[in-house]
């Protein structure tokens, strides 16, 4: 037997579905009123793959036939998957619980999507970031529609799945045509091909292809129409989780392909890319500042960051990864925390999702007022928070490779965005309380998730310096 | 490399001309004598009844979908099993993984009531 079977490499991806398949289990053995436990069960699989995935640090492995590497690019950003995952799954103890949803398999789903995420991130071959983009898509496409009395919900699980299926077969064509261009689909093997041959066209058209099917994962216009309605519908938590590592798996592969296997294409890709990174930034900020759902809103605004973050791919190089893997964790911390708190200012099954329902909230819940506050500043990009200096590091890669004019668009953008997070700021703080909410106590669970994004938020932003050394040390080669 | 393909698109205009030619062939050299029996849907199988558009119970989805992860299941075990001696007992761990995998799924079905009709 001659196989490259080095388990070690997807150790991480190994507890994770072992505690998927101990939670499957649990679900159906342990009685109603134990199943609090499963959470528990997914946090400690979440916590066990973060601790394998830091022992691996440094090791740079690869196996199966150099289908999957464990190098400081993957690691690092299976660690910010695992970090959002085990944050939506804190959220969600008590959210689960008070909206009657099935606790066993909403955790299930939330480990299995995880386990491509992390197969996502760490592969190497275009047919395994294929499986992996399935295996993240499919248990997504079921949490969008978990609430199953909501027809919102099914509405938005209903078109996730009808789109992502679309993206998803691009997605294959695009691999079709790199296959035929190139005659490999390894990603370091396609990129010699590339250089030694002349310019092929199929090639071109695979990759044009490949770059719709991510650009529809990390919702890039013009492949983002489904993601208002989507984070919209979906429940909270879901919202906050695919928000955030969808986000940062969707862009690992993304960077990964272009930048390993298609940088002979640069001169092709470069531009297109930086117009639709424009053309993202400026629709995402210019349609949030009409919303008056706090949940559309953070759809739009996610959509925002996805430009901001495709800035830092046009930039290349290892500041062009190095700043995006920096501002995928200060946006996982800061995204994750603000649904966070929309979560703990809601009142049972009622959430606050308008602009007016934030009036006086202030005087309610002062800390979680607070706490929101900073986080909607770090998402607008103030200092001295983790949002502004991960936009620093991303325009300031940018201006070093001579896109000066794209992180001036940047930061104009940023300007714009400023507005819509202030508005429930505003709202807060200088509106007189409406009636008919009553004051919850926030759950343990939710307010230690607000605590860690602020402090969080916090350190990266005052001392973000051993982390973008560790994420700059993460550049793919 | 386009001409590499040159068989590949011969291949499509035998194909293509081939199923043409058949058709047209018989369209206009074959006898026509028809009677109820011949232009029944099935000829030989049983005679159509009802609407096809039928409400039908959701359960016979979740009974297709069960069956397919089932049948994926043994399409699996195929060239595992006529590569057993070769794979030794390397083959019959990663098997055993394989289907214990898959049992974790059967118990959940099974403990959730999937198999039940009512």
């Amino acid at each position: 037997m001659n196989l490259d079977l080095n388990l070690q490499v997807i150790a991480p991806a190994l507890i994770v579905a072992l505690s998927l398949l101990l939670v499957l289990l649990g679900e159906v053995f342990l009685p109603a009123s134990q199943r609090r436990w499963l959470g528990y069960l997914a946090l400690i699989g979440l916590l066990g793959a973060a601790v394998v995935a830091a022992m691996l640090w440094g090791a740079n492995l690869s196996g199966f036939g150099k289908m999957v590497v464990a190098d400081a690019f993957g690691l690092f950003l299976t660690l910010i998957i695992l970090l959002g995952a085990a944050l939506s799954v804190l959220l969600a103890f008590d959210f689960v619980r008070a909206h009657q949803l099935d606790t066993g398999e909403f955790f299930a789903l939330v480990l299995s999507a995880v386990v491509g995420m992390i197969g996502m991130v760490t592969a190497t071959d275009l047919i395994v970031i294929f499986l992996a983009l399935e295996l993240l898509s499919l248990p997504l496409y079921v949490l969008a529609a978990f609430k199953r009395a909501d027809k919102r919900s099914l509405e938005a699980g209903l078109k996730y799945f009808l789109l992502g299926a679309f993206a998803s077969a691009f997605f294959l064509y695009g691999i079709a045509f790199v296959f035929g261009g190139t005659g490999t689909t390894n990603l370091g093997r396609i990129a010699a091909v590339l250089g030694a041959s002349p310019r092929s066209d199929v090639a071109l058209v695979g990759m044009g292809l490949l770059g719709v099917g991510f650009a529809f994962k990390v919702a890039l216009v013009p492949f983002h129409w489904w993601t208002p309605d989507v984070y919209e519908g979906a429940p909270t938590v879901v919202t906050a989780f695919m928000s955030v590592a969808v986000k940062a798996a969707a862009f690992g592969a993304f960077f990964r392909v272009f930048l390993v296997a298609l940088p002979e294409l640069a001169a092709d890709w470069r531009a297109l890319l930086a117009v639709i990174a424009v053309l993202t930034m400026t629709l995402g900020n210019v349609a949030a500042l009409l919303q008056s759902n706090v949940k559309r809103m953070l759809a739009y605004s996610s959509i925002a960051h996805a430009g901001y973050i495709l800035i830092a791919l046009v930039a290349m190089g290892v500041n062009g990864a190095g700043s995006a893997l920096f501002y995928l964790l200060a946006y996982t911390l800061t995204n994750l925390g603000a649904f966070g708190a929309v979560i703990a200012l809601s009142d049972g099954t009622r959430e606050r999702l308008e602009l007016n329902d934030f009036a006086g909230v202030a005087k309610a819940q002062p800390l979680v007022a607070a706490a929101l506050t900073i986080l909607l500043l770090s998402l607008a990009g103030f200092p001295p928070f983790a949002g502004f200096t991960g936009k620093f590091f991303i325009f300031g890669a940018a201006v070093e490779s001579g896109w000066a004019w794209l992180a001036v668009i940047g930061v104009l953008n940023s300007l714009i965005s400023a507005y819509f997070y202030l508005r429930p700021v505003v709202q807060m703080y200088m509106v007189e309380p409406a009636g008919g909410w009553n004051r919850l106590r926030v759950a343990p669970f939710v307010a230690f998730v607000l605590a860690i994004a602020v402090i969080g938020v916090l350190a990266l932003g005052i001392v973000p310096a051993p982390v973008i050394a560790l994420a700059s040390g993460g550049f793919l080669k | 490399m386009p001409e590499d393909y040159l068989p590949i698109l011969a291949m499509v205009v035998v194909v293509i001309g081939f199923a043409a030619a058949a058709l047209v062939v018989s369209a206009i050299t074959g006898p026509r004598k028809p009677n109820p029996a011949k232009l029944s849907p099935y000829e030989s199988g049983m005679p159509p009844f009802g609407s096809a558009r039928r409400r039908i119970s959701i359960r016979y989805y979740l009974t297709a979908v069960l069956f397919i992860l089932f049948d994926i299941e043994i399409v699996f075990f195929y060239p595992w099993a006529v590569l057993f001696r070769q794979l030794g007992l390397f083959g019959l761990i990663e098997m055993a993984i394989f289907v214990a995998i898959l049992l974790v799924g059967y118990v959940y079905v099974w403990r959730k009531g999937g198999f039940d009709w009512d």
